[in-house]
């Protein structure tokens, strides 16, 4: 009980008091996260739309490996990606270990099947009201994608903010391939790694509430744009 | 322009699973009228909609238009007895087709408010589609279907799930388009509807056609027993 | 949007580029201990050189070294060291200091061992009063140290009593804490760490208990991007006077963690 109350005097403090080194950080863990984010939502949405609509002889084999890639153990990920970047490794010559990309190519391999799968239900269902309709209209393959990912934006907003909250909280992956290196790849989830470590249970949960409040500030900002940008029942 | 019409069925046959739904059918649609199918609840009036429309692939037979298949498809148009709104505003829905064929989104929404206004959609124009009531739902699906200017529209009991004055509203509209010139198919079954606004009947039984002709003449004296059966509101099976 | 997307993914992967950087791999005791805290602004002020320190075990940091990803490792574990060194990893090893391990233990001190004569009678009677205790089991520096002691015992590491919890030193302090077990803990790790909660150095000072600190370069003839330059200099730093009176004067609770004990 102590430790949660001196937890959260302590993410208090260092609220208010603009800890220089949390604002460093919290940003560094927002900029990989959301870079990481975007380039899974390019990937993932459309990939989802694509297997909506498309029927295909491996389509079903597709989609459950897709779901089976969500469960992915983070730490292997990171292994992995460890291995193709480290200098002995295939990738070894751009130099890109322990960099925030290094960290940003993790967590897109982790992050990318959960969006795209959450991306693909979505619009899945969505496709079974407006196959009839499109396929009649004579949309193209990729006019129908475009269509559904334009109409299942709110299911849409739902698949990234669950890559964001698996992103933002994942600390196996990039503990390996980030380093933790104080100042250049140091984020909110290594630094609480590296505080419990060390004993130092207040920092450290202090530094979990401002995570939990990220994410939720997160959340709620994007489900207000969201239903302000257009009012309506869909 | 050269008419996608006249549309030619040979032998035209809808199967799955093995059944035969539809077929053979041999029919031709000439240019202009309003045909109105007709037949006992799975007669096979939808399914045979949708074959013209090519929604479903013939598994024998053709369904063969004056052109080309690819221009013949931007030249129809199907409305659905459950319309089908996008989750789009009314204004939106109406852009939709046109946006699809690359029309400017300037173009597309004077359009839009065009055709709006006569179909009474104008109040509404700002609205999300999937909040109106059905008839107006209705109408939206049919202006969004008209305004490519479809030289033939599809229409599958439009007014299936509708109220009286919902039903007049749209039966207007469909009149008025047909005496504009676009070929109407539409499948019924009011047969208060059939009469009013057809110019030529298909009778469907068991996926085939059983009779067809001028309205007037079907509907004062049909040739088959099973026809004059379904018109005195019997069961025919 | 993707442009601007690429744009920042490249202004992430630059970082900082002003001064001169290496990467150094050191063990979490090392870190834990606070020390480089203290001389890595020292260093950065006398040579320019930033360093940007891989916190992990010793098996790791070697791993690391092997593969070029770091230009230099701060590790303590001799064979280890040695077997790196004459594979060709290094090009030499260099000791720097020592600090030592200690026994933690519960305040009550159930198996006695507080009064030991030396490391090799406080783990028997550890063994022999089947006392909970907890061991990093991770291959680490500090691990390996634990088991040559258990070995010069002559005690297997078997039974319901010895819990290898294969994690760093802070989470087996953790555990230990959490069950109230006996742990081996380097002496720095110890005071920093900020959950004791009853628990208390036990044992301690047997010159078995040592525990060498060593800086092994990166062979620059293995990898081209090696930075040999730098990794010589903080060499240089790491052996001189300066470094002798931050280490030696580096204290933590009132005591001195590390004794510094370089060949010049």
């Amino acid at each position: 009980m102590g430790d949660l109350l001196a937890g959260l005097t302590e993410a208090f403090r260092m609220i208010v008091t603009l800890d220089a080194e949390l604002i460093e950080i919290t940003l560094r863990s927002l900029r990989v996260t959301l870079t990481a984010l975007a380039i899974s939502c390019l990937v993932g949405l459309p990939l989802g739309g694509w297997l909506a609509v498309r029927r295909f002889r491996l389509r079903r084999a597709v989609i459950a490996t897709m779901n089976a890639l969500i469960g992915l153990p983070p730490v292997v990920v990171g292994l992995v990606v460890y291995l193709f970047l480290s200098r002995s490794g295939p990738l070894g010559v751009l130099g890109l270990l322990f960099t925030p990309t290094a960290m940003i190519v993790a967590q897109i391999i982790i992050i990318t099947p959960l969006v795209a799968s959450i991306a693909y239900q979505a619009m899945r269902d969505l496709w079974s009201d407006y196959h009839d309709l499109l396929i009649s209209m004579n949309a193209t393959r990729g006019q129908r994608i475009v269509t559904l990912l334009i109409d299942a934006r709110r299911a849409l907003l739902t698949a990234a903010l669950a890559g964001f909250g698996r992103a933002i909280g994942e600390v196996g992956a990039i503990m390996i391939v980030g380093g933790n290196i104080d100042g250049a790849t140091r984020v909110l989830t290594t630094a609480i790694a590296l505080e419990t470590g060390r004993g130092d249970f207040a920092l450290a949960l202090g530094l979990g509430i401002i995570l939990i409040a990220l994410a939720l500030i997160v959340s709620w900002g994007s489900h207000w744009a969201m239903r302000t940008e257009r009012q309506g029942t869909w | 322009m050269v008419a996608a019409l006249p549309l030619t069925l040979t032998g035209a046959t809808l199967r799955r699973q093995g059944k035969t739904l539809i077929g053979p059918v041999d029919l031709t649609l000439g240019r202009i009228g309003v045909t109105v199918v007709i037949g006992p609840n799975g007669s096979g009036k939808t399914s045979l909609l949708r074959m013209m429309h090519g929604l479903q692939r013939t598994a024998d037979g053709h369904v063969g238009w004056s052109v080309a298949d690819a221009i013949a498809r931007e030249r129809q148009a199907y409305v659905f007895q459950r319309p089908i709104a996008l989750r789009r505003s009314v204004l939106a829905n109406l852009m939709f087709p046109l946006r699809l064929r690359g029309a400017s989104r300037a173009q597309a929404e004077a359009r839009a408010r065009a055709i709006a206004d006569r179909f009474d959609l104008t109040a509404m124009l700002a609205q999300p589609a999937p909040s109106l009531s059905g008839g107006e739902m209705q109408r939206l699906a049919l202006a969004r279907a008209l305004i490519t200017e479809p030289e033939i529209l599809f229409a599958d009991e439009p007014c299936a799930a509708l109220d009286g004055r919902a039903t007049r509203q749209i039966e207007a509209l469909l009149a008025g388009t047909a005496a504009a010139g676009t070929r109407l198919v539409m499948a019924t079954h009011d047969m208060g509807q059939a009469r009013r606004l057809a110019s030529d009947v298909i009778f469907l039984l068991h996926g085939r056609i059983h009779e067809t002709g001028p309205a007037k003449t079907f509907f004062a004296a049909p040739a088959t027993p099973e026809a004059e059966a379904f018109l005195n509101g019997d069961i025919v099976e | 949007m993707i442009r601007a997307l690429l744009m920042s993914a490249l202004f992430l992967s630059a970082g900082s580029a002003s001064a001169e950087t290496m990467k150094l791999a050191v063990t979490t005791s090392f870190e834990n201990s606070g020390l480089a805290d203290i001389l890595l602004p020292q260093i950065a002020a006398d040579t320019g050189i930033d360093i940007e320190l891989i916190v992990v075990g010793t098996g790791q940091a070697l791993r690391l070294g092997e593969a070029g990803d770091v230009d230099a490792v701060l590790v303590h574990s001799k064979a280890a060291e040695e077997a790196f060194v004459a594979a060709g990893n290094a090009t030499h090893r260099r000791e720097i200091m020592y600090n030592d391990f200690v026994i933690i233990g519960p305040g009550d001190d159930p198996a006695g061992i507080a009064q030991a004569g030396d490391a090799t009678e406080a783990l028997a009677r550890i063994a022999t009063a089947q006392a909970p205790f907890v061991s990093r089991g991770d291959d680490s520096g500090t691990h390996k140290a634990e088991l040559a002691l258990w070995n010069a015992a002559g005690i297997p590491t078997e039974g319901d009593w010895y819990r290898p919890v294969g994690a760093g030193m802070g989470a087996a302090l953790n555990t230990a804490v959490g069950m109230g077990a006996y742990v081996l803990s380097d002496r720095a790790s110890w005071l920093k760490f900020g959950n004791k909660d009853g628990m208390s150095i036990l044992f301690e000072g047997d010159p078995a208990m040592f525990n060498q600190y060593a800086y092994l370069p990166v062979n620059p003839a293995r990898y081209d991007h090696i930075k040999a330059g730098a990794a010589a200099r903080l060499e240089d730093w790491l052996v001189s006077e300066r470094a002798e009176v931050l280490i030696n004067g580096y204290r933590v609770a009132d005591e001195q963690l590390f004794t510094f004990n370089a060949e010049r």
